[in-house]
């Protein structure tokens, strides 16, 4: 290597070195906070990151940047476990939450109960999203046996919302047979012989139903319902509501550990506080999620959501029980494959 | 080793390049750097579940069936790759048409198209209201979200393997052998079984196991054509992601251990089997 060449390279590194400490001496100057969130939450936090940083801005004077970082609930639960520097976190299951808590004590055990509403600002459900027409007239779970229709829904062991798909069809069926928790199972196993395809998110099971034209039922997020909807117009499928589903909490959490570590702790409850705020509470109606004040939100967004019986987790022990029971490995999901069922 | 005269086995080779120790020096603290460490410490997390578990997780119905599909999907779709890699390194080295540039270089497109696009591409392809798939539904063929998916997106990343190990050992094969054995009097299949395939045998093989290794690992192309049914079409890949979703890393760890070491044991056989073949078709180089 000639001296001429060497000296360019150190040039060089003495440039990017120098960059590097620039944009920290830039972060020193304003706040970041990452969000790590999960898949149908794209278009909300889109628009509520915006909504926020204005407000920050005309409140302390102080410039916030908001990274928000989307996946499967697992996966995103994962990465934070692994050292991702999250502030907060809001994703699909309490479960995932419970898991970071358990892993890396940088949330604490309580963390439920620091937010109103079990730390949900908005809850959904699981409807259905028939083709157009509903030409195998389905208006219920109990249609969804029958001979030749065809369920589509995600893995539940790899999927939050297939968690809650799995729990509603369980609530439907316990509810119609007086409480017979056997009869649920035997329903739910026959619900899964109607599955063709197992996608490994709500996303995948939507393009599966969506695009390549398979099975007659998506069961699917309330607010991915309606964003198929809006995106791929009604005039190719329609929402039915079963009479039961459950009440879907995604919950939201302060990391303690990485705010205090990294000194954004004001800016990040901030931020989750304002979730519940006026404003986060119709930005949330507007991407149909069901608000958990929806007297804040805008009349119209909420008059949008059908009225059913919905059960919560808490009819089967919260998911401190509910998860072990039905999904842990050898659970009872794991049952209903085993061959010969 | 017959020439030389002690028998005495020694580490250092005198060699006409110098440098031997420097190069081996490297060579060892960047395959420990870049393979051995992350694997050993694959191996080390797996131990936190003990021997007992270790079994009983390994021999579990459904890893076994997971591990059967992944590798038995992965080794049908190397031996298409390599049927199918050979006959286009024959056109692409022997055959000068219109358009062989622009073929030379989308064989190595599978290399550089992330997978899960790919998946994504073969499944609206194959799905029964895609092109192919509504002409094979009449038929009562379903490729897509069934094994056989698996295997076609296996097929499309492995393709290149076979091809780019294949291709430059066919340059070396000199026309005039073919000559010669017309000229004793071989046919044209003799020529070919007897001649030309002894040579690529090796190459080949190399093709092969690398299609093999690489399809036994594929997971982005292939959950969105699997169907991903336990018992059915579940690769050993998406039962680790599972175990990782049950935050138990050690059993994820558990079954990338066995695949690692199944994985292991099929490439050293494949290529016990090349050298073989290369001791007894080459003409004593």
């Amino acid at each position: 290597m000639s001296s001429k060449k060497l000296a360019g390279i150190v040039k060089l590194a003495f440039l990017v070195g120098s960059l590097q400490l620039g944009s920290i001496g830039l972060a020193a100057a304003d706040t970041t906070l990452l969000n790590v969130s999960y898949d149908p939450t794209r278009e909300l936090y889109k628009d509520f990151n915006a909504a926020f940083a204005e407000k920050w801005k005309a409140d302390t004077g102080e410039t916030v940047t908001i990274q928000t970082s989307h996946g499967g609930s697992g996966k995103q639960a994962r990465s934070v476990i692994d050292g991702l520097e999250a502030d907060v976190v809001t994703l699909a299951l309490e479960a995932d939450i419970d898991a970071i808590a358990k892993a890396t004590g940088k949330i604490p055990a309580d963390w439920k109960a620091r937010l109103e509403n079990n730390s949900a600002p908005y809850t959904s459900t699981i409807v259905f999203l028939v083709r157009k027409g509903n030409p195998k007239g389905v208006k219920d779970w109990g249609d969804l046996t029958k001979e030749g229709i065809q369920v589509i829904t995600p893995n539940p062991k790899t999927s939050g919302g297939a968690r809650w798909n799995f729990l509603a069809a369980w609530a439907w069926a316990r509810a119609a047979n007086g409480g017979d928790d056997a009869k649920a199972q035997e329903y739910v196993t026959q619900l899964f012989k109607h599955v063709p395809v197992l996608d490994t998110g709500a996303r995948g099971a939507t393009t599966t139903f969506v695009q390549r034209g398979l099975g007659d039922v998506l069961l699917a997020w309330e607010n991915e319902a309606y964003l198929s909807l809006e995106e791929l117009g009604p005039d190719n499928f329609e929402i039915v509501t079963p009479s039961i589903s459950i009440k879907a909490e995604p919950p939201v959490a302060l990391v303690d550990g990485n705010v205090d570590a990294k000194g954004t702790r004001k800016a990040a409850e901030a931020y989750l506080a304002y979730l519940y705020s006026d404003a986060g509470q119709k930005l949330a109606a507007k991407h149909y999620y069901r608000p958990f004040k929806p007297e804040l939100a805008d009349p119209k967004d909420t008059a949008r959501f059908a009225d059913l019986k919905l059960v919560t987790i808490d009819e089967f022990g919260g998911w401190k029980e509910a998860q072990p029971k039905f999904f842990a490995d050898g659970g009872v999901f794991d049952q209903i494959y085993k061959p010969g069922q | 080793m017959a020439l030389r005269s002690s028998t005495r086995w020694r580490f250092r080779q005198p060699s006409v390049i110098p440098g031997f120790g420097l190069a081996l020096g490297v060579t060892l603290t960047w395959l420990t750097l870049i393979v051995l460490i992350p694997l050993s410490g694959l191996i080390w997390r797996s131990s936190g579940l003990g021997w007992s578990n270790f079994m009983a997780l390994v021999l579990d119905e459904r890893t076994v069936n997971a591990l059967t599909i992944s590798f038995g999907t992965a080794f049908i779709a190397a031996v298409v790759n390599l049927f199918f890699g050979v006959v286009l390194a024959w056109v692409l080295v022997r055959y000068r048409f219109p358009g062989k540039r622009v073929i030379d270089a989308m064989v190595d497109l599978p290399f550089a198209l992330p997978t899960a696009v790919a998946g994504i591409a073969l499944t609206a392809l194959y799905a029964p209201n895609g092109w192919i798939g509504s002409l094979l539904e009449p038929l009562g063929i379903k490729i897509a979200f069934t094994p056989a998916g698996i295997v076609i997106a296996l097929v499309f990343v492995g393709l290149p393997f076979v091809v780019r190990t294949v291709q430059p050992v066919m340059e070396e094969i000199d026309k005039e052998v073919e000559e010669a054995a017309a000229t004793l009097g071989a046919n044209r299949y003799q020529t070919i079984s007897r001649v030309l395939l002894p040579g690529l045998l090796p190459a080949g093989l190399t093709g092969f196991a690398l299609a093999f290794a690489r399809g036994v690992g594929e997971y982005g192309s292939v959950i969105f054509i699997a169907g991903n049914l336990p018992y059915v079409s579940e690769i050993a890949p998406l039962l680790i992601i599972i175990r990782l979703e049950e935050f138990n890393y050690p059993a994820a760890t558990a079954i990338a251990t066995v695949m690692l070491f199944l994985s292991f044991i099929m490439l050293l056989v494949i290529n016990s089997i090349q050298a073989w073949s290369r001791r007894r078709y080459s003409n004593g180089a």
